[in-house]
Protein backbone atom coordinates (compact mmCIF):
# COMPACT_ATOMS: atom_id res chain seq x y z
CA UNK A 1 0.00 0.00 0.00
CA UNK A 2 0.85 3.87 -1.09
CA UNK A 3 -1.27 5.35 2.30
CA UNK A 4 0.44 8.54 1.60
CA UNK A 5 -0.73 8.52 -1.53
CA UNK A 6 -4.21 6.78 -0.83
CA UNK A 7 -3.11 3.95 -3.35
CA UNK A 8 -4.08 1.32 -1.41
CA UNK A 9 -3.85 -1.79 -4.32
CA UNK A 10 -0.28 -3.03 -4.63
CA UNK A 11 -1.42 -5.94 -7.24
CA UNK A 12 -3.73 -7.25 -9.36
CA UNK A 13 -3.69 -11.07 -8.95
CA UNK A 14 -6.66 -12.00 -11.29
CA UNK A 15 -8.83 -9.91 -13.66
CA UNK A 16 -11.99 -12.24 -14.87
CA UNK A 17 -13.85 -9.90 -17.18
CA UNK A 18 -16.34 -12.78 -18.28
CA UNK A 19 -17.04 -13.62 -15.00
CA UNK A 20 -17.29 -10.16 -13.79
CA UNK A 21 -14.61 -10.68 -10.91
CA UNK A 22 -11.27 -9.53 -9.78
CA UNK A 23 -8.86 -9.80 -6.89
CA UNK A 24 -5.99 -7.85 -5.79
CA UNK A 25 -3.44 -8.07 -2.94
CA UNK A 26 -2.47 -5.22 -0.57
CA UNK A 27 -0.04 -5.27 2.40
CA UNK A 28 -0.15 -2.91 4.98
CA UNK A 29 2.69 -0.91 5.55
CA UNK A 30 4.98 -1.60 9.29
CA UNK A 31 4.95 2.50 9.44
CA UNK A 32 2.82 5.19 8.59
CA UNK A 33 1.63 8.30 10.00
CA UNK A 34 -1.87 6.95 10.03
CA UNK A 35 -0.91 4.35 12.58
CA UNK A 36 0.50 7.46 14.76
CA UNK A 37 -2.91 8.29 15.39
CA UNK A 38 -4.76 4.93 15.08
CA UNK A 39 -3.90 4.21 17.62
CA UNK A 40 -1.39 5.76 19.80
CA UNK A 41 0.51 2.34 21.23
CA UNK A 42 -1.69 -0.10 18.94
CA UNK A 43 -1.11 0.35 15.35
CA UNK A 44 -4.39 -1.11 13.76
CA UNK A 45 -5.30 -0.35 10.00
CA UNK A 46 -8.61 2.00 9.88
CA UNK A 47 -11.67 -0.23 8.79
CA UNK A 48 -12.99 3.17 6.49
CA UNK A 49 -9.16 2.85 4.82
CA UNK A 50 -10.62 -1.05 4.90
CA UNK A 51 -13.72 -0.30 2.84
CA UNK A 52 -11.78 1.84 0.36
CA UNK A 53 -9.45 -1.01 -0.40
CA UNK A 54 -12.27 -3.14 -1.64
CA UNK A 55 -13.82 0.19 -3.07
CA UNK A 56 -10.28 0.80 -5.18
CA UNK A 57 -10.20 -3.10 -6.25
CA UNK A 58 -13.54 -3.24 -7.57
CA UNK A 59 -13.12 0.07 -9.22
CA UNK A 60 -10.48 -0.86 -11.05
CA UNK A 61 -12.54 -4.17 -12.07
CA UNK A 62 -15.61 -1.48 -13.45
CA UNK A 63 -12.84 0.48 -15.25
CA UNK A 64 -11.59 -2.79 -17.09
CA UNK A 65 -15.26 -3.84 -18.10
CA UNK A 66 -15.76 -0.42 -19.46
CA UNK A 67 -12.49 -0.25 -21.27
CA UNK A 68 -10.79 2.60 -19.61
CA UNK A 69 -13.56 4.72 -21.18
CA UNK A 70 -15.40 5.41 -18.03
CA UNK A 71 -14.47 6.11 -14.40
CA UNK A 72 -16.87 4.34 -10.83
CA UNK A 73 -17.21 6.64 -8.08
CA UNK A 74 -18.24 5.29 -5.11
CA UNK A 75 -21.22 6.47 -3.81
CA UNK A 76 -22.76 4.01 -1.48
CA UNK A 77 -21.43 1.27 1.30
CA UNK A 78 -24.00 -1.16 2.66
CA UNK A 79 -23.60 -4.08 5.15
CA UNK A 80 -19.97 -3.22 6.07
CA UNK A 81 -18.56 -5.70 8.37
CA UNK A 82 -14.93 -5.17 9.73
CA UNK A 83 -14.53 -8.49 11.68
CA UNK A 84 -11.22 -8.48 12.82
CA UNK A 85 -8.18 -5.95 13.47
CA UNK A 86 -5.46 -5.64 10.62
CA UNK A 87 -2.28 -4.92 11.86
CA UNK A 88 0.81 -3.36 10.06
CA UNK A 89 2.40 -5.62 7.64
CA UNK A 90 -0.41 -8.06 6.99
CA UNK A 91 -0.91 -9.39 3.30
CA UNK A 92 -4.69 -8.64 2.47
CA UNK A 93 -6.54 -10.69 -0.41
CA UNK A 94 -8.95 -8.84 -1.74
CA UNK A 95 -11.65 -9.96 -4.08
CA UNK A 96 -14.75 -8.27 -5.80
CA UNK A 97 -17.71 -9.08 -8.01
CA UNK A 98 -19.79 -7.44 -10.34
CA UNK A 99 -23.15 -7.84 -8.80
CA UNK A 100 -25.37 -5.46 -11.09
CA UNK A 101 -24.44 -3.52 -13.93
CA UNK A 102 -26.67 -0.86 -14.53
CA UNK A 103 -26.95 2.17 -16.49
CA UNK A 104 -24.21 4.78 -15.30
CA UNK A 105 -23.70 3.01 -12.22
CA UNK A 106 -22.56 -0.35 -10.86
CA UNK A 107 -22.84 -2.58 -7.67
CA UNK A 108 -20.00 -5.02 -6.63
CA UNK A 109 -19.86 -7.17 -3.44
CA UNK A 110 -16.41 -6.98 -2.04
CA UNK A 111 -14.44 -9.24 0.63
CA UNK A 112 -10.83 -9.42 2.14
CA UNK A 113 -9.07 -12.22 4.07
CA UNK A 114 -5.88 -12.25 5.75
CA UNK A 115 -4.54 -15.99 5.93
CA UNK A 116 -7.66 -17.73 4.58
CA UNK A 117 -9.74 -15.90 7.43
CA UNK A 118 -12.57 -13.22 6.66
CA UNK A 119 -11.03 -9.83 7.41
CA UNK A 120 -13.95 -7.58 6.59
CA UNK A 121 -16.61 -7.58 3.38
CA UNK A 122 -19.42 -4.81 1.91
CA UNK A 123 -21.53 -4.51 -0.96
CA UNK A 124 -21.05 -1.16 -3.06
CA UNK A 125 -22.43 1.02 -5.32
CA UNK A 126 -20.47 3.06 -7.94
CA UNK A 127 -21.49 5.96 -10.17
CA UNK A 128 -20.08 5.23 -13.43
CA UNK A 129 -19.30 8.41 -15.55
CA UNK A 130 -17.33 9.33 -18.61
CA UNK A 131 -13.29 10.19 -17.24
CA UNK A 132 -13.67 14.07 -16.23
CA UNK A 133 -10.63 15.02 -18.34
CA UNK A 134 -7.71 12.91 -19.83
CA UNK A 135 -5.41 13.84 -18.01
CA UNK A 136 -6.98 11.49 -15.33
CA UNK A 137 -7.69 8.91 -17.74
CA UNK A 138 -4.26 9.06 -18.44
CA UNK A 139 -3.07 8.71 -14.96
CA UNK A 140 -5.40 5.94 -13.86
CA UNK A 141 -3.68 4.23 -16.80
CA UNK A 142 -0.36 4.36 -15.50
CA UNK A 143 -1.59 3.32 -11.93
CA UNK A 144 -2.93 0.13 -13.95
CA UNK A 145 0.02 -1.08 -15.43
CA UNK A 146 2.09 0.06 -12.25
CA UNK A 147 0.08 -2.53 -10.18
CA UNK A 148 -0.57 -5.15 -13.30
CA UNK A 149 -3.88 -4.54 -14.77
CA UNK A 150 -3.99 -7.11 -17.23
CA UNK A 151 -4.09 -6.23 -20.72
CA UNK A 152 -4.33 -2.44 -20.10
CA UNK A 153 -3.23 -1.74 -23.93
CA UNK A 154 -6.29 -4.38 -24.77
CA UNK A 155 -8.62 -2.78 -22.43
CA UNK A 156 -7.60 0.90 -23.50
CA UNK A 157 -8.55 3.01 -26.68
CA UNK A 158 -6.28 5.20 -28.34
CA UNK B 1 -53.46 0.28 -10.98
CA UNK B 2 -51.43 -2.43 -13.44
CA UNK B 3 -49.22 -4.90 -11.42
CA UNK B 4 -45.75 -2.87 -12.46
CA UNK B 5 -47.23 -0.34 -10.98
CA UNK B 6 -47.84 -2.13 -7.73
CA UNK B 7 -44.62 -3.37 -7.96
CA UNK B 8 -42.70 -0.36 -8.48
CA UNK B 9 -44.70 1.06 -5.58
CA UNK B 10 -43.64 -1.54 -3.57
CA UNK B 11 -39.79 -1.05 -4.45
CA UNK B 12 -40.16 2.52 -3.67
CA UNK B 13 -41.72 1.94 -0.06
CA UNK B 14 -39.89 -0.54 0.60
CA UNK B 15 -36.11 1.44 -0.39
CA UNK B 16 -36.58 4.96 0.70
CA UNK B 17 -39.00 3.85 3.98
CA UNK B 18 -42.25 5.78 2.50
CA UNK B 19 -45.51 4.90 3.20
CA UNK B 20 -47.04 2.87 0.52
CA UNK B 21 -50.22 4.63 0.36
CA UNK B 22 -48.90 7.78 -0.13
CA UNK B 23 -47.31 5.99 -3.32
CA UNK B 24 -49.51 6.75 -6.38
CA UNK B 25 -49.31 6.72 -9.88
CA UNK B 26 -49.40 9.92 -10.38
CA UNK B 27 -46.78 10.72 -7.81
CA UNK B 28 -43.41 11.94 -9.37
CA UNK B 29 -40.96 9.94 -8.10
CA UNK B 30 -38.14 13.05 -7.22
CA UNK B 31 -40.77 16.10 -7.13
CA UNK B 32 -43.54 14.30 -5.02
CA UNK B 33 -42.03 11.58 -2.73
CA UNK B 34 -38.52 13.69 -2.44
CA UNK B 35 -36.32 11.04 -3.90
CA UNK B 36 -32.75 12.06 -4.34
CA UNK B 37 -30.68 10.58 -7.20
CA UNK B 38 -28.74 8.29 -4.97
CA UNK B 39 -32.01 6.88 -3.77
CA UNK B 40 -33.36 6.63 -7.46
CA UNK B 41 -30.28 3.79 -8.02
CA UNK B 42 -30.95 1.70 -5.91
CA UNK B 43 -34.64 1.97 -7.12
CA UNK B 44 -33.62 1.21 -10.36
CA UNK B 45 -31.57 -1.58 -9.03
CA UNK B 46 -34.30 -3.67 -7.68
CA UNK B 47 -36.75 -2.51 -11.06
CA UNK B 48 -34.09 -3.84 -12.79
CA UNK B 49 -33.70 -7.49 -10.94
CA UNK B 50 -37.80 -7.28 -10.62
CA UNK B 51 -37.80 -7.27 -14.63
CA UNK B 52 -35.16 -8.70 -15.83
CA UNK B 53 -34.46 -5.28 -17.48
CA UNK B 54 -31.91 -2.13 -17.26
CA UNK B 55 -33.53 0.90 -17.12
CA UNK B 56 -31.98 3.17 -19.76
CA UNK B 57 -31.03 6.46 -17.40
CA UNK B 58 -28.11 7.86 -18.96
CA UNK B 59 -30.57 8.39 -21.40
CA UNK B 60 -33.29 9.63 -20.26
CA UNK B 61 -31.23 11.83 -17.93
CA UNK B 62 -29.62 12.66 -21.25
CA UNK B 63 -32.79 13.57 -23.47
CA UNK B 64 -34.10 15.58 -20.47
CA UNK B 65 -30.79 17.47 -20.20
CA UNK B 66 -31.20 18.09 -24.06
CA UNK B 67 -34.86 19.11 -23.64
CA UNK B 68 -36.00 16.42 -25.95
CA UNK B 69 -38.21 14.59 -22.83
CA UNK B 70 -39.46 16.09 -19.51
CA UNK B 71 -38.78 14.61 -15.90
CA UNK B 72 -42.65 13.80 -16.13
CA UNK B 73 -42.07 11.45 -18.71
CA UNK B 74 -40.32 9.36 -17.11
CA UNK B 75 -40.39 9.91 -13.31
CA UNK B 76 -44.33 10.27 -12.57
CA UNK B 77 -44.94 6.71 -12.10
CA UNK B 78 -47.42 5.78 -14.01
CA UNK B 79 -45.38 6.98 -16.79
CA UNK B 80 -42.37 5.09 -15.35
CA UNK B 81 -44.88 1.74 -15.65
CA UNK B 82 -45.29 2.12 -18.83
CA UNK B 83 -41.65 2.45 -19.96
CA UNK B 84 -40.59 -0.04 -17.95
CA UNK B 85 -43.57 -2.36 -19.86
CA UNK B 86 -42.13 -1.10 -23.13
CA UNK B 87 -38.88 -2.44 -22.08
CA UNK B 88 -40.14 -5.69 -20.99
CA UNK B 89 -41.82 -6.35 -24.21
CA UNK B 90 -38.45 -5.21 -26.36
CA UNK B 91 -36.73 -7.83 -24.62
CA UNK B 92 -39.36 -10.24 -24.57
CA UNK B 93 -39.16 -10.19 -28.61
CA UNK B 94 -35.69 -9.30 -29.10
Amino acid sequence: MRLEYFQLIDRIVDLDLAGRKISSEAVVPETSTIFEGHFPGYPLMPGVLLIETMAQTSGWLVVAMNRFKRMPFLAAVRDAKLRTFVTPGQRLAVTAELAHDGSGYAMTDARIACDGKAVCSASLTFSVISFPNAEMRQRMRDTAERIGLPSTEALADG
Amino acid sequence: MSATFDTIANIIAETCDIPRDSIKPESHAINDLGIDSLDFLDIAFAIDKAFGIKLPLEQWTQEVNDGKATTDQYFVLENLSARIDELVAAKGAA
